[in-house]
């Protein structure tokens, strides 16, 4: 057995786990000549539709009284986006419940099956999550002004502050306004990233650890890891929910652009 | 060896870049613990208020994803 050297010991690349790979040979996707190659980022997302497909098309199969355990989860996630989209952007927004039904699901889904060990994080690469945050601000922006036309426009102008501060705050309220797609996308992107890095270096310590003190030393490092896994867990519940109640904010802006 | 002190100002620049997400964590906490402080007071109204409270939290870390991000630019765009 080859023994690495003191120099190759804790040679960690944590950012290793994001490369997007074809699945059929070497390399990635390079240009136009990566469209439609079947990449493991592309499996991991048919991966997390098909299960989002499993749970709700198993549990309202039965449409029992008393529920199973597949339903109830369905019946729970279905239940907890209703009441975010009533609570937040009011009532008359549950005709997008759909919607955002599809967007708290997809992220969930994503983040959890990228806890599994070897999978790959399709929700830690800001082309996915840019693609979900440009989404919702163009569908925001449109709606806006299909709904309200120019009165959406009030979104800027702070009709309650004095008239000396108005442009002042209706410059930074337009910063802010588009800023939204790159905080929306980055939160969610860079929080699933930075765990996902520090987990594997941490995996790298327990390597090297291990071969330093022939075993004894890999369990500080493993404990570590473990409990970085339970917040971890924590985090891709609470980005998904993020995510989602930030749509449901900025929905309610393109509804009642006065208040 | 000329490369490398422009390489150097790039990690540095990623390092002091950091700091600003030290702020967004002290914005986290001050939400957070303000919430607490509310919630333990009066518990009754505190439910209804978490929604706000992960609102309030996501603002106040939007400010450290820029700090992040320019990190990001440093490393990687740069």
């Amino acid at each position: 057995m080859a023994t690495p050297t003191d120099g190759e010991l804790f040679a960690i690349h944590p950012m290793d786990q994001f490369a997007v790979e074809s699945l059929s040979g070497h390399g990635g996707p390079a240009g136009l000549a990566g469209i439609g190659m079947f990449t493991n980022q592309v499996l991991w997302l048919v991966i997390t539709v098909v299960a989002i497909a499993a749970l709700f098309v198993l549990g309202s199969r039965g449409r029992a009284m008393v529920p199973t355990r597949i339903q109830s989860i369905g019946e729970l996630i279905y239940g907890f986006v209703y009441k975010m989209v009533e609570d937040v952007a009011g009532r008359d927004a549950i005709r997008f419940f759909p919607y955002i039904m599809t967007l708290f699901t997809f992220i969930l889904f994503a983040n959890l099956l990228a806890l599994i060990p070897t999978s790959f994080s399709i929700t830690s690469h800001i082309a996915v999550t840019g693609v979900l945050a440009m989404l919702v601000f163009l569908t925001v922006t449109v709606l806006g002004f299909v709904l309200n036309g120019t009165k959406f426009l009030k979104l800027f102008w702070a009709e309650d502050a004095p008239l000396a501060l108005r442009p002042v705050l209706a410059v930074i309220e337009l910063i802010s306004y588009f800023v939204r797609p790159v905080s929306h996308s980055i939160r969610l992107g860079a929080n699933l990233m930075a765990g996902h890095a520090v987990l594997k270096v941490f995996a790298g310590f327990a390597g090297g650890l291990a071969v330093l003190t022939y075993g004894p030393g890999a369990i500080v490092p493993i404990v570590a890891i473990s409990a970085m896994y339970g917040l971890e867990l924590l985090v891709a519940v609470v980005q998904a929910y993020v995510f989602t109640i930030l749509t449901c904010v900025y929905l309610k802006d393109a509804l009642h652009p006065g208040h | 060896m000329e490369g490398d002190i422009a390489a150097m100002g790039q990690y540095i620049g990623a390092g002091l870049a950091c700091i600003g997400m030290g702020g967004a964590g002290i914005g986290v906490g001050h939400v957070a613990g303000n919430f607490l402080a509310g919630a333990l007071r009066n518990p009754a109204a505190a439910g209804e208020q978490t929604a706000t409270l992960f609102i309030g939290i996501a603002f106040a870390e939007a400010l450290g994803i820029f700090s992040f991000l320019v990190a990001l630019l440093l490393m990687f765009a740069v």
